[in-house]
């Protein structure tokens, strides 16, 4: 009896059920902390013009205005076309990282050979860059690209800087699978390049999904070097177009809440789907 | 056994027969269209940008002399260290402590809200899905809301802090440059907070419960055994968020943009931000001579955190 209760004490000590009032304290501070400037925009979102910028302003709109949310897609800035090259540059960017990062990541885990330890340092390397500091090189090589081909140089540029954490991430994943899986598949007849999609790549899903939602994301964020190369208003992607809004004359703050809100939408959806696998793609990075 | 055992000793001797050469050209086609990314979008512009900094351009962008011009772009009469009328000095300090504050800031409350979040309570998955939002939304949006909600007059964040007596008057935050880094720093932790709580809860997850139970055993208190058990193995987690905050928060461009509503060179600059305000005042000349600069300072940053922190040393 005496020892069932010492081991439920010492259950107690490392996993005890956190106290109720801890839990609910830590959580509330927690949803107000990180939802107070998103519950301003959503509140934003709502008023009229007039309604942003009174003076002083009222903590409420009037009545919810949620017409907003559809007058938006017809005004002057024309979010549809926004929105249109942040996805073709974000999806073309995580497109190209997965085609140029999984078959280099699958080498380095699974070969040494001469040249290896370069390679790495020049990944190292571009990791440590980033398109802001090179903002004039990156627009003298690319200020040629006029009209749609902007968007390409913008997927070269957002697939070049977030090539080193995937393959960083793919790499240590394609390591974590045993060798001799892949060598009984080649043994049995399957190429190099068959045995890494066919075999390897359905085993290390996690690690790409975790590659995916990072050049995904900063791609769908990328400021520096959209602002610098986009010239023409129709091409620019959300985050540049949208303080656009905010005109010398007209501020619509409601507008650009109300785009920044829809933009939002998506990210989330894809961060629901693979919170557990973010996690465990983290670690693998993070502990190799 | 012996049957697979047996190509897989051909295969060793054959490779043992090739030369080095051949195994780095085999590895070509793999590695190719990478170096071929890296080569073209990252150390080419690079390239570039070192050889702009050695000319003069206008500020329309177009050359203005056909031999290169020596440090002029860096130290000379209109060098991107010695312009007139721009507080370098503070400039450079303000860099650092803009490093320094906000990395260090992120990675203490990411411990923090790493730890509540490893908790086992019910909605934890929606309170960890709910911290991503900062990480979701556009940096560029994040820092706007923040502008907008800190207008002296119209904003409501303002109001919100005069109704609950924490501020007496409204103050214009963004049109003051000191008041503006501030309000900026927050801003800038607030947005890395996501990523370096993850990748913390990610190292938690390697944290082995037996070996925290047999210390507890042994009489280890919970700060003792998160100081000496937990933090140790949460090095290489902590490293890598460290390591990457630095480079993101070191190249911010957006959130100091946005929030500095001051014209000009005013106190309240980095040398990213700085760099931007050369671009359209001074052309790329000296422009480029900041970035270089600037990269050697990302670089001489990470180095100094490599040898104070020596965040390998247990992964080496």
């Amino acid at each position: 009896m005496a020892k069932v209760k010492s081991e439920h004490h010492i259950r107690g000590g490392i996993n005890k059920k956190p106290n109720l009032a801890g839990v609910a304290i830590g959580s509330l501070l927690i949803v107000l902390f990180f939802g107070f400037p998103y519950v301003l925009m959503f509140i934003t979102s709502l008023k009229t013009r007039l309604e942003v910028t009174d003076i002083p302003p009222a903590y409420f709109p009037e009545s919810p205005r949620w017409s907003n949310y559809l007058d938006v897609w017809s005004s002057e800035v024309n979010p549809a076309s926004a929105l249109l090259s942040t996805i073709v540059i974000a999806g073309g960017a995580t497109l190209l990282v997965l085609l140029v990062a999984t078959p280099a990541a699958y080498y380095i885990a699974r070969f040494r050979f001469p040249g290896r330890l370069v390679f790495l340092l020049l990944v190292l390397c571009t990791q440590m860059l980033q398109p802001t500091v090179l903002g004039v090189g990156l627009f003298q090589e690319f200020k040629g690209w006029s009209g749609y081909a902007v968007w390409g140089a913008l997927i070269l540029i957002n697939g070049a800087f977030n090539l080193s954490f995937a393959i960083w991430i793919m790499q240590a994943f394609f390591a974590s699978v045993p060798k001799e899986v892949d060598e009984a598949a080649l043994i049995d007849g399957l190429g190099r390049l068959q045995t890494m999609f066919r075999i390897s790549l359905p085993l290390v899903w996690p690690g790409i999904v975790t590659a995916i939602v990072f050049v995904f994301v900063n791609s769908w964020n990328e400021y520096a070097a959209a602002l610098i190369l986009v010239q023409q208003t129709n091409l620019q992607p959300l985050t540049v177009a949208m303080p656009r809004f905010l005109g010398l004359y007209v501020q619509d703050w409601q507008y650009l809440f109300t785009v920044a809100l829809i933009a939002i939408l998506p990210v989330i959806v894809l961060f629901g789907f693979i919170e557990k696998r973010l996690i465990g793609g983290l670690t693998a990075g993070s502990v190799k | 056994m012996s049957l697979t055992a047996t190509p897989q000793m051909v295969e060793k001797a054959k490779k043992r027969k090739t030369s080095q050469g051949w195994e780095t050209v085999r590895a070509l086609p793999w590695l190719l269209p990478t170096l071929i990314l890296i080569v073209a979008v990252v150390l080419y512009p690079a390239g570039l940008m070192i050889y702009t900094s050695f000319f003069k351009y206008n500020n329309y962008g177009i050359r203005r002399s056909p031999d290169p011009i020596g440090l002029d772009n860096y130290i000379g009469q209109a060098g991107a260290l010695t312009f007139p009328g721009v507080p370098i000095g503070r400039i450079i300090l303000n860099t650092v402590v803009w490093v320094v504050v906000v990395v260090l800031v992120t990675v203490l409350l990411s411990l923090l809200l790493a730890q509540f979040l490893n908790k086992p309570f019910r909605g934890r998955k929606l309170l960890r899905l709910f911290i991503i939002l900062p990480w979701a939304c556009s940096v560029v949006m994040t820092a706007t809301v923040f502008r907008y909600g800190l207008q002296q007059n119209e904003g409501l964040f303002n109001r919100l802090l005069v109704d609950t007596g924490i501020l007496e008057v409204a103050r214009a935050w963004t049109k003051d440059p000191t008041a503006a880094f501030w309000v900026a720093v927050f801003v800038a932790i607030y947005v890395s907070l996501p990523f370096t709580t993850y990748t913390i809860l990610a190292g938690l997850q390697a944290v082995p419960t037996d070996v925290l139970e047999a210390s507890h055993v042994d009489g280890a208190s919970a700060p003792q055994r998160y100081w000496h058990i937990v933090l140790p193995l949460l090095r290489p987690a902590i490293a890598v968020a460290a390591l990457i905050n630095i480079i993101n928060v070191f190249n911010s461009l957006p959130i100091l943009r946005i929030l500095q509503e001051t014209p000009g060179y005013h106190t309240g600059h980095i040398t990213t931000t700085l760099m931007y305000q050369y671009q359209t005042a001074l052309g790329p000349g000296v422009s480029s001579a900041l970035s270089v600069l600037n990269f050697l300072f990302c670089l001489v940053i990470i180095a100094i955190y490599l040898i104070i922190v020596q965040p390998t040393k247990e992964v080496a």
